[in-house]
């Protein structure tokens, strides 16, 4: 009765001495949204790879079986011809191009070489009405949001002929508005026939349009769920993904706060580029020793703003405010005196802003504290080996050793080494943005595990994430943020989705 | 990315090792395999005393300028300035010298220090207003080279006091010839105790550093390649050495130039100066939120290009005995080629003083011995060019190949 689309047989892949994928079998029924999950390194990026021709035929045992028919794909471009079409996490849309320029991008609507421009434009109408998106088929793709770039990526696979939609992470950086848009314009597709294979970390979503569930594990299958027949829990799913029944995602704690460490108050910034424009308006928080807080919020709310200006100065300007650490006023004017005063920043992006990904484990970890491995300014080699090797050990980092260049560890990995340089300057209050951003299951519990030992430690934490529940299971209080300003304050008692959802909308009347 | 989770180090093969590796020992055999061409084609020529000599004095201001040049690449610059910053440190020391009429002792420092602020000049624009060093240089090498013309008003100033000159064609006088055990072919037994003392400390320090990693569970090069590498490093030197001392020692030049290149790789290795600089052509981003201060390691490493472009200006002038117009046109390509011969990547970050100063040597050893074999300048712009292409593909060859 099911019409098979897709049929990947005994897909085996091998790089040099890492077998990605072992003997792994992925079926696709016409018409359907497949999920595709599994911890990071469980090998859906390179299924997908295979599938879409990044690695050739050739290069990979096992059979391809597109529409009832075996396939070779050698490239990307054969996949597509025939309507496969993958878009990755990271968008590959040029920013100082048009949206209309975007989309046609090695496939212009030309005669010998010369764009046909009102045509290009009336296609482009059409594709952005199909995607949902109000914009103009001029717009730089720099000025528009992530969210609405996801949109112009789907616009793009559209205007080649799509059939077999594959989408790597496609809701990782956006909101939940944004995000809810983007799945039910899926469904819509659905309900139009087309097929799509959606990979996401975040379950609640799959739950919400994923027909089928495929999990891997180590690169190999574990199993297909069909949610039509049975009712898939978020708990079955990550129950197939890490192999061990996950009783509590959030390892458990018994707060013991003491005094309040940092203390900002009426803290007003300017936009750093539209320069007159107000972007955070009088915000206020505290942590205190050995308490959890978070900040919550949409994208865009401010989060990320705030925590960085405070933190040197490092983002916005015309900025005023107050800032005490026990009480006392410090100066954060700069980096290094933030640093000073006892705070640390672990960024939400690590690979931009978080490591120099092309040094070592031992050289990322010493880099913010570097003259405590020194004396006159000439490195004690002995003594920062073993720094980094006692940070390596304590925070459980997976590598060959400390020398490993952090551009090969995992995600998981690659943030506990951002994490150990953070912990090196011995901060007193560490503000984590995003700190499980893309990493997978079992090592954000271990990233849990040590924000709860930093807080028994009497350290302040102040984390900012995107994932309620994250905040919900880990916080001890919570802040919430809306277009730059503060909105609600709510104790661990009182949080909840829906409290914080609410606090939103409602301030979002307000304003 | 499941290799990251295993922590049991494999002990990796000395074929593993050698393609892990091959860039820098590739470097090495490409400088001897150069040297021995043009030894043999040139019929012996090369390495006569005379003409190591003259390797050593025509090539050391590109050395010294390569150290400069290295920090401003791996931080993630460019410096098209330092041919005018030569040309014109040699006309102002000219003028302090023959008609001023200073002694040699003032104006050095002042030409260094003025070299300094003519770096700075240009540092303050790259680092603090963020202009792209490729356009502040590319001002600074018309701005200088104009400065040179309107300071020596078009003419070649010269000669110079012997005491300057001394700067690039005095030798280190032979204090120790009464340890001379045949005067007849030893002409200079400083420049043999000199690299005979080099030599012995370089394998006692490299030994000393294997058992330090040894003792820290620190993977080691392979012994064979330690004790092939040490060989040939050591029979080259004392080869040179005892050419030179034949001839008429060591040159003052070739002492100011080892001592630099010992400095700066000591900076580049084991200083928080040198860490942050590699950090900051990593990821400036990320090593500036790492409380590091970038705009000054930036501007500093203009003012220090400046400084040694100064001493390189000296140098040359020197030699020449006549500050010209014209001096030191296109050196400054010739001293960015030596660098990403030496393994410095364009993109910042990556790059090492030892593979500078190899590459700087390739460039000359070339130089020179297609001048000895009588071919024209036009192919040897031609060949030079290749071998730059030629060297950084293998780079990226490697590179690529290493991502498997």
């Amino acid at each position: 009765m099911d019409n098979i689309i897709l049929e990947m047989r005994g897909i085996t892949k091998t790089f040099p001495g890492v077998k990605a994928l072992d003997n792994v079998s992925f079926k696709v029924r016409e018409g359907e949204i497949h999920a595709l999950v599994g911890e990071n390194g469980a090998g859906k990026s390179t299924l997908m790879k295979v599938l879409s021709g990044v690695y050739p035929a050739g290069t990979y045992e096992g059979e391809i079986h597109y529409d009832g028919e075996l396939r070779r794909f050698s490239t990307i471009s054969d996949s597509e011809e025939l309507g496969i079409i993958i878009i990755h996490q990271e968008l590959a849309l040029v920013p100082l191009l048009s949206i209309a320029e975007n989309i046609f991008l090695g496939n212009e609507v030309a005669e010998k070489g010369v764009i046909h421009w009102p045509q290009t434009f009336a296609r482009t109408q059409e594709l952005l009405k199909k995607v949902g998106l109000n914009e103009s088929p001029a717009t730089l793709i720099t000025d528009i949001g992530v969210g609405k770039q996801q949109l112009v990526e789907i616009a793009k696979a559209l205007s080649k002929k799509v059939r077999l939609l594959i989408l790597d992470e496609p809701t990782a950086s956006l909101n939940e508005n944004d995000s809810d848009a983007l799945l039910k314009l899926l469904m819509e597709f659905r309900s139009q026939g087309m097929t799509s294979i959606i990979i996401s970390h975040k379950l609640n979503e799959i739950k919400k349009v994923a027909d089928q569930i495929t999990i891997l594990r180590d690169g190999g299958t574990v199993e297909t769920l069909d949610c039509h027949k049975e009712d898939v829990s978020e708990d079955r799913i990550i129950n197939g993904m890490v192999g061990r029944a996950m009783e509590d995602r959030y390892p458990p704690r018994e707060p013991k706060i003491g005094d309040t460490l940092l203390e900002v108050k009426n803290w007003n910034v300017y936009h750093q580029h539209h320069r007159d424009r107000q972007f955070l308006h009088d915000v206020s928080f505290k942590v205190r020793a050995g308490e959890v807080v978070g900040i919550a919020g949409l994208m865009g709310a401010g989060r990320t703003e705030t925590v960085m200006s405070v933190f040197g100065k490092s983002w916005g300007h015309k900025i005023t405010g107050e800032v005490t650490m026990h009480g006392r006023p410090v100066d954060v004017s700069t980096i290094p005196k933030a640093i000073k005063a006892g705070l640390a920043y672990v960024t939400e992006d690590r690979k931009q802003l978080g490591l120099v990904l092309i040094n070592n484990i031992m050289h990322n970890t010493t880099l913010a504290n570097l003259h405590a491995v020194a004396s006159n300014g000439v490195i004690d080699e002995r003594k920062e080996r073993k720094v980094a090797a006692e940070y390596r050990s304590k925070l459980r980092i997976r590598s060959h050793s400390i020398y490993q260049e952090t551009v090969n560890l995992s995600g998981g990995n690659q943030q506990k080494v951002v994490l150990s340089k953070w912990l090196f300057t011995n901060p007193e209050v560490l503000i984590l943005d995003e700190p499980t951003r893309g990493i997978d299951i079992g090592a954000k519990y271990e990233i849990y595990t040590i924000i709860n030992q930093l807080a028994a430690e009497g350290k302040g934490i102040l984390m900012i994430s995107s994932e309620m529940p994250e905040l919900l299971g880990t916080c001890d209080r919570i802040y919430v943020m809306n277009e730059g300003r503060m909105v609600a304050e709510l104790s661990k008692q009182e949080a909840s989705q829906e409290s914080i959802m609410r606090a939103i909308m409602r301030s979002g009347e307000k304003h | 990315m499941v290799a990251d989770t295993s922590t049991e180090t494999t002990k990796p093969s000395i074929g593993d090792y050698l393609r892990n590796n091959i860039r820098e020992y590739g470097l090495l055999v490409a400088l001897v395999i150069i040297m021995l061409f043009f030894q043999f084609v040139t019929n012996g020529v090369l390495f006569r005393p005379v003409n190591i000599t003259n390797l050593v004095l025509q090539n050391s201001f590109i050395v010294i300028m390569a150290l400069g040049m290295l920090l401003i690449i791996v931080a993630g610059h460019i410096d098209l300035s330092v041919g005018s910053i030569v040309a014109f440190i040699g006309a102002i020391s000219a003028i302090m010298l023959v008609k001023w009429g200073l002694p040699a002792i003032v104006v050095i420092p002042a030409c260094l220090v003025v070299g300094g602020i003519l770096g700075a000049a240009q540092g303050y624009w790259v680092a603090y207003q963020k202009i792209p060093a490729f356009i502040v240089t590319l001002a600074g090498m018309l701005v200088f080279r104009g400065m040179t013309y309107v300071v020596l008003g078009g003419r070649p100033i010269g000669p110079f006091p012997k005491d300057f000159q001394l700067l690039s064609t005095g030798f280190v006088p032979d204090f120790l010839y009464f340890l001379n055990p045949s005067p007849d072919t030893i002409k200079n037994m400083v420049a043999l105790v000199a690299v005979l003392a080099l030599v012995g400390y370089a394998i006692f320090a490299g030994l000393r550093n294997r058992r330090i990693n040894e003792q820290h569970g620190t993977e080691n090069e392979p012994f064979v390649f330690f004790a092939i590498q040490m060989a040939v490093i050591s029979l080259v030197a004392l080869f040179l050495g005892f050419q030179l001392s034949t001839y008429r020692g060591l040159p003052n030049v070739l002492v100011v130039m080892g001592v630099l290149i010992a400095v700066y790789t000591f900076v580049t290795t084991r200083s928080t100066i040198g860490r942050r600089i590699y950090a900051m052509g990593g990821n400036e981003k990320a090593t500036k939120l790492s409380g590091i201060n970038t705009e000054r390691l930036t501007f500093y490493a203009f003012v220090n290009m400046g400084a040694l472009a100064a001493l390189a200006g000296m140098i040359i002038t020197a030699r020449l005995n006549s500050a010209t117009p014209k001096a030191g046109v296109g050196f400054e390509l010739d001293v960015i080629a030596a660098c990403f011969i030496g393994g410095a990547s364009a993109s910042g970050g990556v790059g090492k003083i030892t593979g500078a100063v190899i590459g700087a040597f390739i460039m000359g050893v070339m130089n020179n011995g297609m001048s000895i074999m009588g071919i024209g300048i036009d192919y040897q712009q031609l060949i030079k060019g290749l071998v730059l292409l030629a060297a950084v593909f293998f780079d990226v060859y490697n590179k690529n190949k290493g991502k498997g």
